[in-house]
């Protein structure tokens, strides 16, 4: 493809894009010039799909096909971040955010809206975009959405992933033709050093930096990777990215690999993601076939390829050696550094290797400047995070804010503060290696250095909200599992370390823990600390130590008065029935696995506590609320 | 390792399909994974029987292979349930109560995480994370993600796999 071609295919579909980033009045204007009266986005990504947004679709196209409506275009999208109000679907030129869509409730929205002359239906959009006089405000203007500004995210639920021509009309293979046109390697790798852009991934090392190692690196034969082997659990961002807009993280290894003299690249993606391997398949194909990766890419004479791995269910493989040694087709241990993959990476070449969300905002810096972006953010950490907002918080889902922005904005403002009235008790963020942020660290901004001095860290972006109802020692205990089992066993530290971490939590979640134990679990984390060979093993006591340092009387109360306030320690907590609330229906009581529970009809009953083995399906069952935990 | 006899059934039609794969990818660098993937495609899971079969065909040696098997969750070396029930115990899934939803489930099928029950109809595994956080807590059985779930839904939800 000629740069004449790529600028054709742009300015085709320009307009129909910049429908779905106006605001009403304009976008109206525009959209007659599109062909399509009405655009109506829905989104594919893997929270909608699961909630069954594909039948929306479905029902969707049969009813406008029905009803002769051909200047409708139904489009699939990526994730619109608000997860937890799934399926979404939106509708331009309005902006008409409908949430929690059903098959029947998009065949009424075609009927009463979509037709001509038709009007939003009111009572199936998304609650917040409605005031209480009744007035739709744009969605763009929602807590939600206002204080997110989206640089890694500006493609995802705005065009069809599986579509190049709209993610080249979206921008997408901009800033490649500008670099292959414009800019030498050199020019390159000033540009994203001055951007001042580190690593999304979790370490939050110097892009620019790591870039100009691998370019000072002598050898014929170089790679860039991607690393979306994205395995906090809790945690979604790249894979919203890969599922949204794939090509921009083509287009920015593309990029990479001028910059460094690289012409191959691989992309490690956990296997567990279906839908984000399936459009990366389809994107790397409509790469290729339209000459955006390949032979002499825009008549530049620059020639790269790019290829997809599965990973296997590893944490460890997050870890860049262990990724690379999984590439090479061997079990996913880590090695140690020196020499660090600049020299010496993949198949022995120099490698550079880079998180999906730190490749999302390549194409933003080379297009606007290393100027702009960093005035972005905070100094020490300039642009915007992603971040994988979920727990107890009642926005779940996808945002994207500046450096800089405070926890309390994340959670009070855009996350909705906490659901059932509950209280706010600490935000975990970097997953297994992170720690928890208490509430009285809630005025703390969000970016790398910060988070690191009150001894949690930014991690890929994770955000778990636990609220009064989460006990702390239960929580270290859960990372800790993770992390014994996700350990490699290549070093002994990582490996015995976590297990016996993991016991010392277990007993003390059982009631049997001693005053001494917290001593031991100290001494112990600092010996791994130290002495573990990767980041795994480093930073596995993190969640330990931050909670024993911001919730050290919940592990007094454990050990001490053999007490879990928040009632999730099973040793620590029984089941009571509420004899004022309990009506007798005995749902409990023929639910209950082990017999535990008796009592007559119409009746108050009562636990047997000998025989309870809380399981908690009374609890579950109760339509009375009469289950108590004490 | 168990004393148990093999319960290895493969075809002959599963071993030229494998013996296929392996002829596309042995000259691939670094294409066990992948080689390991697709052969649990082809079977369900990768017995003694089928990393021999992997081994002689990529020119490694069968400790390698089975090194690698055993070194990725992905890889199951026993076979799997019909029904594949896999209960999301990621932390957005944990702190909304899904160490609960994985227990009721043991407890209606009387096995544990990691077991197929005897008639071969169901297994259990756990998971990290299925990014559905948005619907937590979950669990999937096959392809099809269950959503918002309590402990007294679990009953429910099973008996419909019974009955197909």
């Amino acid at each position: 493809m000629t740069i004449k071609e790529l600028d054709k295919i742009r300015e085709s579909k320009k307009d129909l894009i910049a429908v779905r980033r106006l605001v009403k009045e304009e976008g109206e204007k525009l959209a007659k010039k599109t062909g399509y009266r009405k655009q109506v986005l829905v989104c594919g990504g893997t929270g909608c799909t699961s909630s069954h947004s594909m039948k929306v679709i479905e029902r969707l196209e049969a009813t406008l096909k029905e009803m002769g409506l051909d200047d409708v275009l139904v489009v699939k999208t990526g994730c619109f971040g608000l997860c937890s109000l799934g399926p979404i679907m939106i509708v331009y030129p309005e902006g008409a955010f409908y949430a929690q869509m059903t098959p029947e409730h998009a065949e009424t929205v075609v009927k009463q809206h979509l037709v001509k002359g038709g009007s939003i239906v009111k009572e199936l959009l998304y609650a917040g975009t409605v005031t209480e006089s009744g007035d739709i405000i744009p969605f763009a203007e929602t807590p939600f959405y206002k204080k997110q500004m989206r640089i890694a995210l500006r493609n995802c639920g705005v065009i069809a992933p599986e579509d190049i021509t709209e993610a080249i009309a979206a921008g997408d293979y901009a800033a490649l033709e500008k670099v292959l046109t414009t800019m030498t390697p050199d020019d390159v790798i000033s540009e994203m050093l001055a951007s001042g852009l580190r690593g999304r991934g979790g370490a939050g090392f110097p892009t620019g930096r790591k870039w100009s190692f691998a370019k000072a690196s002598q050898g014929d034969v170089k790679y860039v990777c991607c690393n979306a082997d994205e395995g906090d659990p809790g945690a979604f961002m790249d894979r919203s990215v890969l599922e949204g807009d794939p090509h921009c993280v083509l287009e920015a290894m593309a990029i990479a690999g001028y910059a460094i003299g690289s012409h191959y690249g691989y992309i490690y993606v956990r296997a567990e993601y279906p839908v984000a391997v399936e459009r990366l398949n389809i994107a790397i194909e409509q790469a290729r076939e339209y000459g955006l990766l390949g032979k002499d890419i825009l008549g530049s004479g620059f020639d790269f390829d790019i290829e997809i791995r599965l990973g296997a269910g590893a944490f460890v493989c997050g870890e860049e050696t262990a990724l690379m040694t999984s590439i090479e087709g061997h079990r996913g241990e880590p090695r140690p550094r020196p020499p660090f993959p600049a020299v010496k990476g993949l198949f022995g070449k120099p490698t550079i290797l880079n998180n999906v969300e730190t490749w999302a905002n390549v194409n933003p810096i080379i297009m606007n400047g290393a100027a702009w972006f960093s005035s972005i953010g905070t100094e020490s950490s300039s642009g915007t995070k992603v971040f994988a907002l979920g727990g107890k918080i009642t926005n779940v889902g996808l945002v994207e804010v500046p450096m800089g922005t405070t926890l309390r904005e994340i959670v009070e403002e855009i996350g909705g503060g906490i659901p059932n009235g509950k209280k706010f008790k600490a935000a975990q963020t970097g997953g297994p290696s992170g720690g928890c942020i208490p509430a009285s660290c809630i005025d703390t901004p969000i970016d790398y250095d910060s988070l690191i001095a009150i001894g949690s860290m930014m991690g890929s972006g994770g955000m778990i909200i636990l609220d009064e109802d989460s006990c702390m020692v239960d929580i270290s205990k859960f990372y800790l599992e993770f992390t014994a089992d996700e350990s490699c066993g290549k070093c002994t530290p990582c490996r015995i370390g976590t297990k016996r971490l993991l016991q010392l939590l277990t007993k003390i979640t059982e009631g049997k823990g001693e005053p001494e134990d917290l001593d031991k679990i100290e001494e112990l984390a600092n010996h791994m600390k130290q002495s573990s060979l990767c980041a795994l093993g480093q930073s596995a006591p993190n969640p330990v130590l931050s909670t024993m340092r911001y919730f050290r009387d919940e592990y007094e109360d454990h050990i001490l008065r053999k007490e879990c306030k928040a009632k999730v320690c099973k040793a620590l907590m029984s089941y009571y029935i509420d004899p004022d609330k309990c009506r007798g229906c005995t749902l409990c009581a023929r639910n209950c696995p082990v017999k535990a529970i008796s009592g007559a009809v119409k009746q108050p009953h009562v636990i047997d506590r000998t025989k309870c083995v809380k399981c908690g399906l009374c609890e579950s069952n109760c339509k009375f609320g009469a289950i108590e935990r004490r | 390792m168990s004393e148990k006899k093999s319960t290895f059934h493969g075809t002959a039609a599963q071993k030229a399909e494998l013996q296929a794969v392996i002829e596309e990818s042995k000259h691939i660098p670094g294409s066990l994974v992948h080689v390991l993937q697709r052969a649990q495609g082809i079977y369900g899971y990768l017995p003694i029987e089928v990393q021999t079969i992997i081994a002689e065909g990529m020119g490694v040696s069968l400790s390698e292979v089975y090194g690698v098997a055993t070194f990725y969750s992905q890889f199951s070396l026993t076979p799997k349930g019909k029904h594949r029930i896999s209960v999301c115990l990621g932390t957005a899934c944990y702190v909304k109560g899904s160490d609960k939803i994985l227990e009721a489930v043991e407890k209606e099928l009387g096995i544990k995480c990691g077991e197929c029950t005897e008639d071969g109809l169901f297994s259990i595994d756990s998971c990290r994370c299925v990014g559905a956080c948005g619907l937590a807590p979950v669990m999937m059985i096959d392809d099809e993600v269950y959503g918002k779930l309590e402990p007294g839904k679990v009953k429910a939800i099973i008996a419909k796999y019974r009955e197909a």
